[in-house]
């Protein structure tokens, strides 16, 4: 067992955990942030989707010890309130079904409007096709991302 | 104006007037599966499995006992009380039931069925409501009933504007009697039944709030994975478990019925432990299954006739008569439901009793199954139904839940069981594979005078683990016919008929069941008819749907909508299906090219669906969206594949599901309609498969017979 310095959501949590266990884990039972979520445990599906200094990483492929002295957010601090404006466009566009994958594909569409404030269909196509949806809310999920590029 | 609606004895229990409970009135929903009760047609006990409860603060409250799995089933149902009852939408709290042997009536979700079959007694239970409030009003104000009406709400007494909120009369209401008649609102005057009224869960599912059963946590709780045989009822012939057990924060490795499970502090320890186990198995019987072996088992029964589940005229003498006849078969796989959320269930076994957290579809048999391995009755049982990350039918086998409860009494904790992504693409209980062999005649003037369907599939309600009694004559499994049997084109002589082709592979219900294959099967070779009498494949069903008007009616939308028979941009192509299932009656078009490293691209699908009276739009419209990306992965990405014994796919690299670049845009036309409701979970998926198809035709001249219709397919072309 290994003790690491996490920054997660803007503050610091000190874990002691075996140094293989992926960050997902970590974030789920260790810090209780259950937004996260598992879906194949392989780096396929997106479900585990995190930021890592901004950038959408596989939670459940990355090892705890990469992401020490990185800034990690969570879906639980992607807003304060709940109000971050792709939060906001998913509820207008009722974009959820089962909702599983949802918080890993809200993260991954967090990632591509910092890069890009006003997506394609292309970019989001590139950026989201690695996130997986069961109920297929694809189209929704594409209107929801141009809802949210409209008022950013 | 109202429709009169006449309130009998079976529908409401009684009202109860416990102090401070403000206006409690207990109902039936029936949710028996309506094939079964049309077998059975054993009288259902009055059991209330409904509440609406209304406080004295106005809110109110309606607890049903259906699981939310992204249908809406949550927003849904109260809707309709809500209109009845003529009350602020704000105000209405959704309670989801744990489960009880009794007190729900039948508590699966399956089916296509929550909204359907309560459509009519919570209408009844918010007319009721309202009415027994207007006459606490009358009462309270010593005025007759007919002098005072609900305004959202509240009661007005009309000649002098008097008013009182719904919270300030429950007590008075509690203690009137049940009227006998009530009044149902016109539909023209329904305003929040037909609109498109935001999801009640959907916030929690945008924030991370939302609790799955992966996110339950009680105090002291283990975590469990179990190494089970990879091949079908295998056995654990010994085990090595010292690497697992030199782990970090494993605590425990013990055998259970269906393998080794290995007990850890972590999810992750219980992960790796799992990896580090060396299990050698007893394969058993089924260790050479194939693929290739299932194939040739439907050939072999193919050959032979099979029960009859349909026999209009005679189509052995209609097809020998025939000018023309026209026979194809068709082969569609196995396939797994692949929720996004894997099998998962928390079980903390005491004593002398038992509680469980558990994403399920049937909680009445996973309360059963914890007696049954327990010896607990069932009042000592509590099964807390939990969001289910996706369903589609996998979720009524509550095989985690034995799993999860005997590790649970094993280990003297609570336990979290976790299933991978493996562990759920190798032990589901997957669509069946099935072969369909079709034959067509006309006569001398190109009318279609026979039809013949025999289909050859193992039996999901035949299978040894299908614990419920069977009303049906032995082989003829009648689910197995769904959508052969009520095949609706008007053609004189029709035979389906039935031959079972059980495997050691579990099967199960799959979104929308033997739809799926069937429409497949029938919605394919009405286009190859089509071709064969010359004319075009719309025209064609069009003129023998002239006793379906619903079918005719949605068929003609959905080939008006998507521009049928006009020019197309360059390379595109259209095919066309049409399918009822579960009550609703469907169509599509889909819009295709062909990529030759790439494969079928669909463009875009035009679907029209007749559901009758429709409670939320936007939630017919999600389902239908849904349910054609489900089709699609099974029409143009994956199939289930059986080699030694096992399933070949384990994960997403290899069991490959629709993504965001290969969704179609969807546009669905909704049938305005004053019919009972239809299902809307399941009635979009079966009509996709048979239209790509039928696109694919179009675009290359090349017969699909087979599922999925992938990249390979379609290079010899």
């Amino acid at each position: 067992m290994s003790q690491f310095t996490l920054t997660v959501n803007g503050k610091a949590h000190s874990v002691n955990v075996d140094p293989e266990t992926p960050l997902l884990w970590i974030l789920r039972d260790t810090l209780g942030l259950t937004g996260t979520k598992f879906g194949c445990g392989r780096g396929l599906c997106g479900a585990c989707t995190i930021l890592l200094d901004g950038e959408a990483t596989r939670s459940c492929m990355t090892p705890v010890e990469y992401a020490v002295e990185m800034e990690i957010t969570t879906i639980e601090g992607l807003s304060v309130d709940s109000k971050h404006s792709l939060q906001l466009a998913w509820i207008e566009e009722e974009v959820p079904q089962c909702g599983y994958c949802q918080s890993g594909q809200i993260m991954t569409a967090a990632a591509l409007m910092k890069e890009k404030s006003h997506p394609t269909d292309e970019d989001i196509n590139v950026a989201m096709r690695m996130n997986l949806c069961r109920c297929g809310t694809y189209q929704r999920i594409r209107r929801a991302i141009h809802k949210a590029a409209q008022v950013m | 104006m109202t429709i009169t609606s006449k309130i009998s004895r079976r529908d409401f229990l009684k009202v109860s007037s416990a102090a401070g409970a403000g206006l409690v009135l207990g109902f039936y929903l029936p949710y028996r599966d309506r094939l079964l009760a049309a077998e059975t047609d054993s009288p259902l006990d009055f059991e209330p499995n409904a509440w609406l409860k209304i406080d004295t603060d106005g809110t109110t409250t309606i607890m049903v006992a259906k699981s939310e799995m992204g249908q809406g089933v949550m927003t849904s149902l109260p809707m309709i009380v809500a209109e009845e009852l003529d009350i602020d939408w704000a105000t209405v709290q959704m309670v989801q039931a744990p489960a009880h042997p009794k007190k729900y009536g039948s508590q699966n979700t399956s089916g296509s069925r929550s909204v359907r079959t309560s459509w009519e007694i919570l209408r009844k239970a918010g007319a009721t409501g309202r009415m027994m409030l207007i006459m606490a009003a009358a009462k309270k104000w010593n005025v007759g009933i007919k002098s005072c009406y609900s305004d959202k709400g509240t009661v007005v007494h009309r000649p002098s504007g008097r008013r009182f909120t719904y919270g300030e009369l429950v007590n008075t209401a509690s203690k009137i009697r049940i009227p006998s008649n009530v009044s149902l609102k016109n539909p023209d005057d329904f305003r929040i039944i037909g609109k498109s009224i935001p999801r009640i869960d959907t916030p929690s599912k945008v924030n991370g709030s939302a609790l799955y059963c992966n996110d339950v946590k009680l105090p002291d709780m283990h975590y469990a994975t179990v190494s089970r045989c990879p091949v079908f009822g295998g056995t654990v012939k010994h085990f090595n478990a010292d690497a697992t057990l030199q782990s970090n924060d494993v605590v425990d490795v013990f055998e259970i019925d269906r393998g080794v499970v290995v007990l850890a502090k972590s999810t992750w320890a219980a992960i790796k432990g799992k990896r580090l186990l060396n299990v050698t198995w007893d394969e058993g019987t089924n260790r050479d299954l194939s693929s290739k072996k299932i194939t040739q088992l439907f050939n072999k029964r193919s050959e032979k006739k099979g029960a009859v589940g349909r026999k209009d005229g005679n189509v052995e003498k209609a097809l020998e008569l025939s000018h023309s006849t026209l026979q194809a078969s068709y082969e569609v796989p196995f396939q797994a439901h692949a929720t996004m959320e894997p099998m998962s269930c928390v079980a903390d076994v005491h004593r002398d009793d038992c509680e469980i957290w558990v994403p399920t579809q049937g909680p009445q048999s996973a309360q059963k199954v914890v007696s049954k391995l327990t010896g607990f009755p069932l009042d000592k049982i509590k099964v807390n139904v939990t969001l289910l990350g996706g369903g589609f039918g996998r979720r009524a086998f509550n095989d985690f839940v034995t799993e999860a409860v005997q590790i649970s009494k094993k280990a003297g904790k609570p336990v979290k069981l976790i299933w991978t992504r493996e562990d759920d693409i190798h032990h589901d209980y997957y669509r069946p594979a099935s072969k369909h062999i079709l034959q067509g005649g006309f006569d001398n003037n190109k009318r279609l005078i026979a039809w013949s369907h025999r289909i050859i599939a193992p039996s999901i309600i035949f299978s040894e683990y299908i614990t419920f009694p069977i009303p049906f004559k032995e082989k003829l499994d009648r689910v197995a016919l769904h959508g052969a049997k009520d095949l609706p084109y008007t053609i004189p002589n029709i035979l389906i008929d039935y031959k079972m082709a059980n495997t050691a592979i579990p099967v199960g219900w799959w979104r929308s069941v033997y739809h799926s294959q069937n429409a497949f099967a029938n919605e394919c070779f009405l286009d190859e008819l089509a071709e064969s009498a010359g004319e075009d494949p719309f025209e064609f069903r069009l003129k023998l749907l002239s006793n379906s008007p619903r079918h005719a009616n949605v068929l003609k939308l959905a080939a008006n909508k998507s521009g049928w028979g006009n020019p197309l941009p360059q390379g595109h192509y259209q095919g066309i299906s049409c399918h009822e299932s579960f009550g609703s009656f469907v169509a599509q078009v889909a819009e295709i090219s062909i990529n030759e490293e790439k494969g079928v691209k669909v463009h875009r699908v035009v679907c029209a669906i007749d559901c009758g009276q429709v409670i939320n739009p936007d939630t017919v419209e999600a389902q239908v969206e849904s349910a054609i990306a489900y089709g699609l992965t099974a029409t143009i990405k994956s199939k289930i594949t059986i080699k030694n014994g096992r399933v070949r796919q384990s994960n997403f690299h290899n069991f490959k599901i629709l993504r965001m670049d290969e969704m179609p845009q969807i546009d669905v036309h909704i049938v305005s309609s004053s019919e009972s409701p239809g299902g809307v979970g399941e009635p979009g998926l079966p009509p996709i498969a048979p239209a790509v198809a039928n696109a694919v035709f179009a675009a290359t001249g090349k017969r699909i017979r087979k599922l999925p219709i992938l990249p390979k397919d379609l290079k010899t072309i």
